[in-house]
């Protein structure tokens, strides 16, 4: 087990679906670092490349960080994000296949016991299954 | 650059800006029918960074400038088409020889690699009622005009008269990627808005360089 923890990134085309998820998420995640990314750069609905690349460093750790959206515009997003941030497009940072609220909270509550980012990905995306 | 290269680059991007911003409303109400309403604003919005960035892109070689605008338009234009049309750009630009001269043949292998990275960004592929209905028709149609070695004028009314066929063709499609996937049948019968904004590219584009081998 890791004393570092996986990030969570919360991407939502409202920035309210995104705090109130994130906030969720809280209560189960302890000291696991959660960011949340929603709407466009305005504060209008829709997702943002640049939003979604500043909350990755916020929530960036050796363990990695696990994204998790809602829709297909958060999701192409989110993958953007992770090109443009350069290295590795595979090395610890993912996009989870699953449910946005339920998705989180379980990745939450898994990150917060020290698992491995895979852990969190497998744990969140059995919600989908 | 050349200066007659710069010239062109900064016609085009002010070609393609100008098309965007006449028909933002019209993409816009194309969208809200079967999808989110945001596209004719959120392309907009991406095509005027490129034209407050226009002097900077004319100054740098094609696959810089493409690298460049396609940057632009996944940080401005928002939405998946942010996305969509940055990755299209910027995989044209690493195409091999870009700074090298575009003929048509050239341009027809820069589409292609465009089209297979917007195919991967969106996990999607023809027939899905999206902007790739009408970029592959029209990119088999430059290809097919590039080796009869046609003129350009020729050249640019087949590939207006076959993205127009195309973007009309999105209409009895039902769409299975993008948010219009989510109204099932009911996408039938609407134009796609991401084929449309492909449809008035080509068009401004075509015009452009039909305009400049005529100077």
């Amino acid at each position: 087990m890791s004393t570092h923890k996986v990030g969570l990134v919360i991407v939502s085309h409202s920035a309210e679906v995104a705090r109130g998820t994130a906030e969720m998420a809280r209560q189960m995640g302890g000291d696991v670092t959660i960011v949340d990314a929603g709407g466009d750069a305005e504060g209008g609905l829709g997702s943002d490349v640049a939003k979604i690349m500043a909350a990755i460093e916020k929530a960036w750790s050796p363990a990695g960080v696990a994204i998790l959206c809602d829709l297909g515009g958060a999701e192409t997003n989110s993958e953007m994000a992770i090109e443009m941030r350069g290295g590795d497009p595979g090395a610890g940072i993912v996009v989870l296949k699953a449910p946005l609220v339920e998705g989180a909270v379980v990745a939450a509550a898994v990150a917060a016991t020290g698992a491995s980012l895979e852990e969190v990905r497998a744990a969140a995306e059995e919600m989908a299954s | 650059m050349p200066q007659d290269m710069k010239r062109l680059a900064r016609a085009l991007i002010e070609a393609c800006a100008d098309t965007i911003a006449a028909n933002a409303d019209r993409l816009t109400a194309l969208d809200q029918a079967i999808g989110d309403g945001d596209h004719g604003a959120n392309m907009k919005r991406g095509f005027a960074a490129l034209r407050e960035a226009a002097d900077e892109l004319a100054a740098l070689p094609p696959s810089e400038a493409l690298k460049k605008a396609g940057m632009t338009l996944v940080m401005k234009v928002g939405g998946a088409s942010g996305p969509l049309y940055g990755s299209l750009l910027m995989a044209m630009g690493k195409t091999p020889g870009v700074d090298d001269g575009v003929d048509a043949t050239r341009a027809a292998a820069m589409l292609a690699e465009g089209i297979a990275a917007v195919k991967a960004r969106g996990k999607s592929d023809v027939g899905a009622k999206t902007m790739l209905d009408v970029l592959v028709p029209v990119h088999a149609a430059l290809e097919r005009t590039a080796a009869d070695g046609a003129d350009a004028k020729t050249l640019a009314e087949q590939l207006k008269a076959t993205a127009d066929a195309a973007a009309e063709a999105t209409k009895p499609m039902r769409a299975t990627r993008g948010r219009a996937s989510f109204l099932g049948d009911r996408s039938i019968g609407h134009l796609d808005p991401g084929g449309e904004s492909s449809r008035l590219l080509t068009h401004a584009i075509c015009d452009v360089l039909v305009g400049e081998m005529a100077a």
